[in-house]
């Protein structure tokens, strides 16, 4: 591995290796047919501890950089990415609410969360997905409250949540700017949520449509200033794009990890195929891509823990790393030639997993328009 | 120093339910040995609500003597009681040698046993023997997950201890006209001086099973066998020969198996007619477990594992087709 | 309630190589663990203190390497964590190591329960904490399954050869668990990151003024090793082979019945 580890850093990833080997890993296969985690699986993270890892220790939450939690979430999605995904999306909601709201509010979200509880985004429409201003749904001022109305898609955690952080309109008229945002209960009256979706990878993470109806919230469950939220949704985006791409370094590893030990194994023409040069061309190139994604996560997250933003490096950091992963992935499977293929060998649904890697938290196309557009600021 | 006043090889006839168990007739093959090589006497100690049938037994097995104490407090084991009329006995008859059975209770008693008369316990021991000029008795045992053996003396005190496992050694030839000298002693243990008290018993129910020690086959599967269901077809095969299923560690810590049966250093100690070992690699610590076994069959994938250099009959290939392909010829046999 | 979990750490027993030419033992790259045993018997105890509160302490005897074991217990959520450690404890037997133990019992108890696992993986004797009950002239419980207190109460299920023994006994006692006793929990992060700068303290001989040295280390053993091997592995097995599994099956039997081993 590229990294250099610190003593603490090694410790924490060998812990959580040792338990999702162990408890998570033998349940893997078995879910992702069902497209379903059983609780009892989230369990063993919410034990460990692993929705709070980044979160200060004031609200609960183990107070560690966004460096090492980067590391954890890697050697987790190793075993499986939906699994990762799941406690990710919970921690970057939590950490959001710190950021933009009030101590209140981040205490009170951290308290939804700490004993168990998952939290999820509810941003992306079915007509608004890279264009977040085309948003239709709606908040409108009564008295001290606020009635919530629209329909969210593709919700991480749709069903799972306790809490969301949810996207509205308070003034439609207003483009991106009328966008605010809510902390919005689960069990609130009029959250309605669809039906799951039946997803092609990541089926140990859990995405459906929500759908508010005349939900009532307190004026005081507003996230930050009235029309903040598109601010407050980019923010969210910058910090859950670097951890989705330390997610697809650990399917990658694990692309890489399965392929070499199978090309140790087979045996064709008499040797091992790792003896092939056209096999060792393509595992060496898996390792250097390998290599320079986890190097690139790494310098991100760094960045992220002095305080930069990282609007260009997220996004290039999003954009390289899940592009790497489709390619090392796709190349596990070919190395397994028609084992690869099969259901019974782990590699397909590494390719499948890592696929909407490339799709979400803004597609890498939209990631390309971002680069471009600090690119063009940054040569004025 | 003179150990003289130390004389004598006991050997603690352990019992279940007034049964005297295998082990402590197995010691005491091994202590006629010892005690022929010290021109020492070979007793028995048995303790119990009735303990006719044991003297019976350490009769048969081959003891010059038995200690015997009687009571109703000892009708179940607790190291407060067996503990008082074991060390009673040894104040009053100071003994050379004590051998126990290293079960669950064994291993208890011999502890206290070791603590109280400041000497030294053995544990496990595979081989005995006597160092001539010396009377000390050479303990072997194996440690590391028998992966290295150690010989140990205890040669500044007596009596010296050792225990050794069920089925580490095989029971000696009865000898129906041996008659020990029986003694008897009238030892009691206060009620207030027993601390722990069983108050209910819950009989093992393994459907029938045959137990490990007392198979006469045993067919063990390992990592190789993939998982819990897998071991429908050992079982399949162990039914055909009369025996009974057993695994390595690998298996248990895989949970596919129960501990108890675990073959192996951590697990039971097992000398069957047959041992069939089944995507077992052979790791040392198994190995220590099942190597006295009088035939060894090994059925493995990898020609290299290390269980093939134990294995009297080897066989490289894929268990899931071999173990069936030997369960349905058994049959064959059986019906032709 | 006061709790001490004694608990060893022992190199990986799975892990250990024979050195094919020389025959010895390769110990580098050996990993150190928790004994396995120990952890459950950790995990007793950490039970005991989710369900009816209580202090955990943990103490190993060894080298100064030994303190990851701790550190382990720490994070699983021991209390706090003791280092048994001295020259003058090298080289002890089951008999010397039980009897410094006890000594390092008595100057930080008393204890209401006393742990450890059923036995460890690299000596395997399970006499250690038996020997130290003996010591302590304390009730003990060996291969315990399932253990409750209440009050002074305890009710504890024994796993003996023929079955489960249901045990009754009263506080202080000294227990010893199986591997099927529990499944151990694992570190939480947090935990983790607290053990790894915890402080560990050491228990020298010097913090023991009462207890007797020559009870202790190789001089304080009665039992000494006279000399050690590795086992030889001689079989001369022969191989049977056959183009199908049938055919294989056919020959194996059929050798086996000309042995007249079937």
């Amino acid at each position: 591995m590229s990294l250099l580890y610190t003593e603490e850093q090694k410790e924490l990833i060998a812990l959580v290796r040792e338990m999702a080997e162990n408890e998570i890993k033998p349940c893997v296969k078995d879910a992702d047919e069902k497209g379903e985690c059983p609780r009892e699986l989230f369990q063993w993270g919410f034990d460990m501890g692993l929705h709070m890892l980044e979160i200060p220790a004031e609200y609960g939450g183990a107070g560690l950089s966004y460096e090492t939690t980067a590391m954890i979430f890697e050697e987790l999605a190793k075993v499986d990415a939906g699994y990762a995904i799941t406690f990710v999306t919970t921690f970057v909601a939590l950490r959001n609410v710190i950021l933009a709201g009030t101590k209140e509010q981040g205490q009170y979200f951290a308290d939804q969360i700490a004993p168990g509880g998952f939290a999820g985004f509810a941003l992306t429409e079915p007509n608004a997905g890279s264009d977040p201003a085309a948003m239709r749904a709606t908040a409108v001022k009564d008295g001290d409250e606020y009635i919530l109305n629209g329909t969210k898609t593709f919700i991480t955690n749709g069903a799972l949540a306790k809490v969301f952080v949810g996207f509205f309109k308070t003034d439609p008229a207003a483009g991106h700017r009328g966008i605010s945002a809510f902390i919005v209960d689960a069990d609130a009256p009029g959250v309605i949520v669809g039906a799951h979706e039946n997803k092609m990878g990541l089926r140990l993470s859990n995405t459906t449509d929500l759908t508010f109806e005349n939900v009532r919230v307190k004026a005081s469950a507003m996230v930050g200033p009235e029309g903040s939220g598109f601010k407050l949704a980019l923010n969210a985006l910058n910090l859950s794009r670097a951890f989705v791409a330390t997610m697809a370094v650990g399917i990658m590893q694990r692309a890489l990890d399965e392929s070499v030990k199978y090309a140790k194994e087979r045996k064709q023409f008499g040797q091992p195929i790792i003896k092939f040069q056209m096999v060792q061309q393509m595992l060496a190139d898996m390792a250097i891509k390998v290599e320079a994604s986890r190097c690139l996560v790494n310098n991100t997250m760094r960045m992220m823990d002095e305080g930069s933003l990282v609007q260009k490096e997220g996004s290039i950091c999003k954009a390289f790393v899940s592009d790497c992963a489709q390619e090392v992935t796709s190349n596990a499977v070919q190395i397994f030639g028609g084992y690869g293929y099969s259901k019974e060998y782990p590699v397909e649904k590494l390719m499948r997993d890592c696929k909407v890697f490339q799709i979400f938290e803004g597609t890498n196309q939209i990631q390309r328009m971002t680069i471009a557009g600090v690119l063009d600021k940054e040569y004025k | 120093m003179n150990f003289d006043t130390y004389q004598d090889v006991w050997v603690f006839i352990e019992c279940f339910q007034g049964e005297p168990k295998s082990v402590g007739l197995e010691l005491l093959g091994q202590g006629r040995r010892l005690a022929d090589s010290l021109k020492q006497k070979l007793c028995a100690v048995v303790i119990g609500k009735s303990v006719d049938a044991a003297i019976a037994a350490a009769g048969m097995y081959g003891a010059d003597k038995v200690y015997a104490v009687e009571g109703d407090e000892y009708e179940t084991y607790s190291a407060d009681a067996y503990g008082h009329v074991f060390l009673e006995l040894c104040r009053k008859y100071s003994p050379n040698t004590i051998l126990v059975g290293a079960t669950v209770n064994g291993r208890d008693l011999g502890s206290k046993l070791a603590v109280s008369l400041h000497t030294g316990l053995t544990a496990d021991c595979t081989a005995l023997s006597v160092e001539e000029e010396t009377g000390n008795v050479v303990w072997e045992r194996p440690a590391f997950g028998g992966n290295l053996y150690a010989q140990i003396l205890c040669a500044d005190t007596r009596p010296q201890m050792g225990t050794c496992r069920p089925g580490a050694f095989k029971k000696p030839e009865p000898s129906p006209d041996n008659h020990p000298i029986v003694i008897r002693e009238d030892i009691s243990t206060p009620a207030d001086a027993i601390r722990t008290k069983v108050i209910d018993f819950i009989k093992a129910c393994e459907d029938g099973e045959i137990k490990l020690d007392e198979a006469q086959v045993i067919v063990s599967g390992g990592r190789g066998m993939k998982n819990a269901e897998n071991f429908g077809i050992l079982k399949e095969l162990a039914d055909e020969l009369g025996g009974t299923v057993g695994c390595s560690r690998a298996a248990v810590d895989a949970g596919w198996l129960p501990q108890t049966k675990q073959v192996g250093q951590t697990g039971s100690t097992v000398s069957p007619k047959i041992y069939i070992a089944c995507g077992i690699s052979g790791a040392v610590q198994h190995v220590a477990g099942m190597s006295e076994s009088d035939t060894i069959i090994a059925i493995n994938q990898d020609e290299t594992a290390p269980i093939f250099e134990v294995a009297d009959y080897g066989i490289v290939g894929d268990l899931f087709e071999i173990v069936p392909a030997l369960t349905k010829e058994l049959r064959a046999r059986k019906q032709g | 309630m006061k709790i001490v979990v004694c608990i060893k750490q022992v190199p990986d027993t799975t892990e250990i190589k024979i050195d094919p030419v020389k025959n010895t033992l390769i110990r580098t790259g050996v990993p150190s663990i928790m004994n396995p045993f120990d952890k459950n018997a950790l995990e007793t105890a950490l039970r005991l203190k989710d369900s009816c509160g209580a202090k955990v302490t943990a103490i190993s005897m060894g080298p100064a390497q030994a303190k990851a074991v701790l550190r382990e217990a720490l994070a699983m959520g021991a209390d706090e964590a003791y280092l048994v450690t001295d020259r003058a404890f090298g080289g002890s037997d089951t008999y010397a190591t039980s009897y410094i133990l006890s000594q390092v019992i008595r100057k930080l108890g008393p204890f209401d329960v006393i742990l450890g696992g059923k036995q460890a993986i690299d000596g395997d004797t399970g006499q250690t904490a038996p020997s130290i009950a003996e010591h302590l002239d304390a009730a003990r419980l060996t291969y315990v399954l399932d253990l409750t207190v209440e009050g002074d109460k305890v009710l504890a299920q024994r796993q003996v050869e023929e079955g489960v023994e249901v045990v009754e006994t009263s506080l202080p006692v000294l227990c010893t668990v199986t591997k099927e006793s529990n499944k151990p929990r694992y570190a939480t992060i947090k935990r983790k990151i607290a053990s790894l700068k915890a402080e560990i303290p050491e228990i020298t001989l010097a913090d023991l003024p009462d207890a007797d040295v020559s009870k202790m280390g190789l001089k304080g053993s009665p039992t000494k090793v006279k000399a050690t091997f590795t086992p030889k592995r001689t079989a001369e097995g022969v191989m049977i082979g056959g183009s199908t599994p049938a055919e294989i099956a056919v020959s194996l039997l059929d050798t086996l019945a000309e042995a007249k081993i079937l």
